[in-house]
């Protein structure tokens, strides 16, 4: 469904990502883990296009998209959440999911309708009529996840929609990710929350300094050494799988 | 849909007042109310509903004021057509000055400053080209009928202002329930965000630009057929920019009824100050600065988001 080959970008002297390639087969949910900086979220403005690689290529669904503007990509059906969220903060909620619904109908009464559904799918309808400004965190992150699923895509790339959530709201969260799954939505992932990651991923992929590192199944993703060290530092892994055969 | 019958009914409202005012004066008043209500409406479009504030709407309205007059006075073209490539022009001029500015995702002040420039630009020309008749203007010769667009007596007058009144309005009512008003509102909270969710920016802004300068074109117009008269100031200088961005800003931005009730409480201000102080040249911009500050300081959505928030509070209290 989503090829990426070779793709790097430079920011200045810093490489933040160096000939990433990988792959993401149609009804997975892969995740993308790694540090902090270790770029995860230039790959997902590289791949949404709102942020134009130096090199390499992006394929969805067969097509080539490197390049292409970010709303002619999300129209295609790749469709990007933002860490940091961003609510049209002025605006509803309902009226918020209306602008993702109108990518796919072009009147407003059936988007408004659309809207209200997806905001159930999502745990959102007692709050329809409130400026999105005056959500909370939870609320938010739910927020831009219904926007995105309202925009009915086929690929969806969540930049790191658990971080900030107490362990109930995380929850919640997952089961909403594996039922948007199980409707058809293939899904690509960041996340720090690793209970999260090993719960739902089918796959997993690790980015450090802008290089894939490791990729696997979450469970031998969390014991391979490469991928210790990446987050504690060199030497780490020895003394941690040492401490763990002790214990 | 939202809000359609409170046009209809401020309207209708509306229509009978020059029968029910019996003096020159006051239907100067109300007509002098609505055109600035028009400009106004026609700058929300683009501040108000796309948050994209401009400086420099006289590049609009002057373009629309001498389309009428040159091609009247050159080429004898009908007034009443005139008014229609008036608003083409005005149109062409904001997709040219947005063109160029979207284009390079200029926002903000950065906006701002680049239409004021562009109005700066056009106001030399007009001074210096022989056919805008230089810094000497433009006279209409006068000939008082209604297929000439002009009106023997106000009413006239008052009868076209408020079919442009009614045209903004419809404009502004279809932005607020259509796919087009609700991703130019989109634009305006947050870009990317909106870029995410597949709107496209650059051509979301472009309509608005579009309307908004095809709307003071169709304002320019006006202002000739009215006063018959026209030089590069009064065409490009900033007291047109200043009253279109100001009388939204009063009124409520974004939203249908803010610029109608601006212009109508901006033309109150207007008729005091020069009561009070005389026509002392400029005096007005500086009452116009001044209210425009206590405005965004203490009333950021308005006299209309007053009004809302007092009309909530009252149903609060009642019900």
């Amino acid at each position: 469904m989503l090829e990426v080959r070779d793709l790097s970008k430079s920011f200045g002297g810093l490489r933040a990502v160096a000939h990433v390639g990988f792959a993401v087969a149609e009804g997975e949910i892969a995740a993308l883990i790694g540090p902090n900086g270790a770029g995860k979220s230039t790959l997902f403005g590289l791949i949404s296009g709102f942020i134009r690689p130096d090199a390499g290529h992006i394929r969805f669904e067969g097509r080539d998209i490197t390049g292409l503007p970010a709303h002619r990509i999300a129209a295609l059906g790749l469709v990007r959440t933002f860490q940091i969220t961003q609510p049209f903060a002025h605006l509803t909620v309902r009226e918020n999911i209306a602008v993702g619904a109108h990518l796919r109908l072009g009147g407003r009464r059936d988007a408004l309708r659309h809207a209200a559904q997806v905001a159930r799918r999502v745990g959102l309808d007692g709050r329809l009529d409130q400026p999105a400004a005056r959500l909370t965190v939870a609320g938010r992150k739910r927020l831009e996840l219904a926007r995105a699923l309202a925009t009915d895509p086929r690929l969806l790339l969540l930049d790191e929609v658990m971080a900030g959530l107490n362990p109930r709201e995380i929850d919640e969260i997952v089961g909403m990710i594996r039922a948007i799954r199980d409707g058809g939505v293939t899904i690509l992932l960041t996340e720090h929350v690793m209970r999260a990651v090993m719960q739902l991923s089918d796959r997993t992929l690790v980015l450090n300094d802008g290089q894939l590192i490791a990729e696997g199944a979450p469970r031998d993703i969390a014991a391979d050494p490469r991928v210790i060290e990446a987050y504690l530092g060199a030497g780490a892994a020895r003394a941690y799988v040492g401490e763990a055969a002790h214990g | 849909m939202r809000g359609g019958a409170g046009i209809i009914l401020v309207l209708a409202v509306l229509l009978p007042l020059p029968w029910l005012l019996h003096s020159d004066f006051w239907l100067n008043f109300a007509i002098m109310a609505l055109y600035y209500g028009f400009l106004g409406q026609a700058w929300n479009i683009l501040g108000g509903f796309g948050g994209q504030f401009s400086f420099g709407h006289a590049a609009f309205f002057g373009t629309g004021a001498y389309t009428s007059a040159v091609l009247q006075l050159r080429l004898g073209v009908d007034p009443w057509l005139c008014l229609a490539l008036a608003a083409v022009t005005g149109g062409l001029v904001g997709a040219l000055v947005g063109a160029l500015s979207f284009r390079y995702g200029l926002r903000g002040s950065y906006f701002a400053l680049v239409t004021l420039a562009f109005a700066e630009v056009f106001r030399i020309l007009a001074d210096s080209a022989e056919f805008t008749g230089a810094g000497v203007g433009l006279q209409i010769p006068l000939k008082q009928t209604a297929a000439n667009f002009q009106f023997p007596d106000k009413a006239g007058f008052y009868f076209v202002i408020l079919g442009l009144t009614a045209l903004g309005l419809a404009i502004a009512w279809w932005l607020e329930n259509s796919r087009t008003g609700a991703r130019l509102m989109a634009v305006r909270e947050n870009e990317d965000a909106a870029r995410a969710l597949g709107v496209d920016v650059i051509r979301t802004k472009l309509i608005a630009i579009t309307l908004s300068g095809a709307l003071m074109g169709l304002g320019g117009t006006f202002y000739v057929q009215y006063f018959l008269y026209i030089d590069p100031t009064i065409a490009y200088g900033p007291a047109v920019s200043v009253s279109a961005l100001l009388v939204p800003i009063v009124g409520g931005l974004g939203t249908a009824f803010g610029p109608l009730l601006g212009a109508v409480a901006l033309q109150f201000v207007n008729q005091l100050a020069q009561a009070t102080m005389g026509s002392a040249i400029g005096l007005n911009l500086v009452v116009y600065g001044v209210i425009l500050v206590l405005m965004i300081m203490y009333m950021p959505n308005g006299l209309f988001g007053l009004a809302r928030v007092s009309a909530r509070r009252l149903a609060g209290r009642t019900g």
